[in-house]
């Protein structure tokens, strides 16, 4: 079977800034896979390049044996970190997830749409808030729609940057329970930062540890070795000069 | 004095007045969401650079000052995409080069006062057939566009990432809003005057985004907005005699200004 994802030397560089280093993964379908690491690890770089929103610098990489270049948008939903979102842009909510649909802002929407969009905006029990104004809707509630912007997609590859921020923890194990059910049902590839290591080990299968090179990808079984996490925590403030794997250079 | 009215002048400025509040307008929606206002003043004074060396070569100014805005408004948009300032400078760094341009041109031509004059604050009996038929056929190119170009561009100012990641071709597009936008820009000149355009661009954005939920809504409200404000400032500007610029985006400021406190006390 061909492979969700695939990388070879993959670096990415903001201006000077390395984001990533040397990054080789291969990724089978169907995982459920967490990404750790600290602030400024490049976790969201990771999945921007996969969104294909920016380029990397070198390197390969490939979904589902395609580039991401060729690849089809269907096939990839996105859900960017929170901190990143404008809420000052005048929608209501629906109509962010049949953006989703429509890959566009849709002048009209069809009522096939329109009963799709809220079918997954009723599972993510969000449904209450279809109509809200965006800037009318919490932290937690602007997440679910992005989330079901994305879902409603049924995308193969699902990329979700901290898709819990600020979602309370009842509805965050019913979340993260959301996402593991949709993955087994529709088959679907699953990469999404985390900072939660226990929701991490309780519903994902696979984990990938990262500050700036990648510390670790297999199994969760084996990923929380006291060697793995001092790799990727240490020194979390200076992840531009220092990292475990250079300090001998120093 | 309401001779005025059967003027052929007349007819041409309410025509030009229409169509202009539609295509203003509505560009206006886009300039507001992705906070470039700026942009519209920068071009406006490109223009002024194109004008001038109209005056100059004693050619038709629209004829220069289209193909001079519109290289501006790309010279803009690749430094905005190349280089790592910020869209003030950029803009305010073209801006400059334009005026100076367009000052030293008209210095270069003996008597222009008056003609530039005309260019600076805008003017009703400017208006030539020249000018009708441009925003015209502007009028066609927005409303063939729209079709095609209204929901990516929406989906590109809304959040330009998920737009990236969706796969459309959001720097093309740029150019081709910029573009229109340039053209809009130089056509509104002769009525409303190079200082002032930006705001007429705006304002009517501007106040569709205080009363709209959706931009669907706000796209609709602001050229509704445009044209209404456009027609009622001319009237009025006529009537009493003033520049017909300066009375329209007074108007519509003062429309803005009523709706804004009106929200607040709701
Ligand atoms: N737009 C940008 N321009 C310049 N540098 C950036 C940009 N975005 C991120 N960086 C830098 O790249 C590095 C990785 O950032 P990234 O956002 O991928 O980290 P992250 O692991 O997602 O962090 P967090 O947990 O805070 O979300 C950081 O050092 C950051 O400073
Ligand atoms: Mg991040």
């Amino acid at each position: 079977m061909i492979n969700a994802i695939e990388t070879k030397d993959l670096n990415f560089r903001y201006g000077n800034i390395n984001a990533l280093e040397n990054i080789n993964l291969i990724i089978p379908q169907e995982k459920f896979v967490s990404i750790l690491g600290p602030n400024g690890s490049g976790k969201s770089t990771f999945l921007r390049i996969l969104a294909g929103i920016i380029k990397p610098n070198s390197g390969k990489i490939k979904v589902f044996g395609q580039s991401i270049d060729e690849i089809s948008s269907d096939l990839i939903g996105y859900v960017p970190q929170i901190k990143t979102l404008d809420r000052n842009f005048p929608a209501i909510a629906i109509e962010l997830v049949l953006s989703g649909l429509n890959h566009r802002w849709a002048l009209n929407s069809t009522n096939e749409q329109k009963d799709k969009a809220n079918f997954v905006l009723e599972q993510l029990n969000a449904i209450s808030y279809s109509k809200k104004p965006l800037n009318q809707l919490s932290g937690g509630q602007l997440q679910r729609i992005y989330l079901a912007r994305c879902l409603v997609r049924e995308p193969q590859l699902l990329l979700l940057d901290e898709p819990a921020t600020g979602i309370d923890m009842i509805c965050e194990t019913n979340l993260n329970g959301i996402i593991q059910n949709f993955s087994k049902v529709k088959r679907t590839s699953i990469l999404m930062v985390t900072h939660d290591w226990t929701s991490a080990y309780e519903h994902t299968e696979d984990v990938i540890l990262l500050n700036r090179k990648l510390i670790y990808y297999g199994d969760k079984k084996n990923a929380f070795s006291n060697e793995n996490l001092m790799q990727t925590f240490s020194h979390p403030q200076h992840h531009h000069h220092i990292t475990f794997g250079n300090l001998s250079n120093v | 004095m309401f001779e005025i009215f059967i003027l052929p002048f007349f007819y041409r400025a309410l025509i030009i007045i229409i169509l202009l509040g539609f295509t203003a307008s509505y560009y206006g929606v886009f300039i507001v969401q992705r906070k470039m206002s700026f942009l519209g003043s920068g071009l406006a004074h490109s223009a002024f650079g194109g004008v001038a060396l109209g005056i100059l070569l004693s050619v038709q100014p629209l004829i220069i000052a289209i193909p001079f805005t519109l290289l501006f408004a790309i010279f803009i948009s690749y430094f905005q995409e190349k280089s790592n300032l910020s869209s003030d400078t950029i803009i305010g760094i073209f801006f400059s080069i334009a005026v100076s341009l367009g000052i030293i041109f008209l210095s270069l031509k003996e008597n222009y006062t008056t003609d530039a004059f005309t260019y600076l604050f805008g003017s009703l009996l400017s208006v030539q057939l020249i000018d009708v038929w441009t925003s015209i056929i502007l009028t066609i190119l927005t409303t063939f566009t729209f079709f095609k170009y209204w929901s990516r561009w929406t989906y590109a100012t809304f959040d330009y990432e998920l737009a990236i990641a969706d796969k459309l071709p959001v720097r093309k597009d740029n150019y081709i809003l910029n573009s229109l936008i340039a053209i809009t820009v130089v056509v509104s000149i002769k009525i409303i005057g190079i200082i002032l355009i930006s705001a007429y661009i705006v304002i009517p954005g501007a106040i569709a985004r205080l009363l709209s939920k959706t931009f669907r809504q706000m796209t609709i409200l602001a050229i509704i907005i445009g044209v209404v404000s456009g027609i009622i400032g001319l009237l009025i500007s006529i009537l009493v005699d003033l520049p017909s610029g300066a009375v329209i985006v007074l108007f519509q400021s003062i429309l803005m200004i009523s709706v804004f406190i009106f929200k607040r006390e709701k």
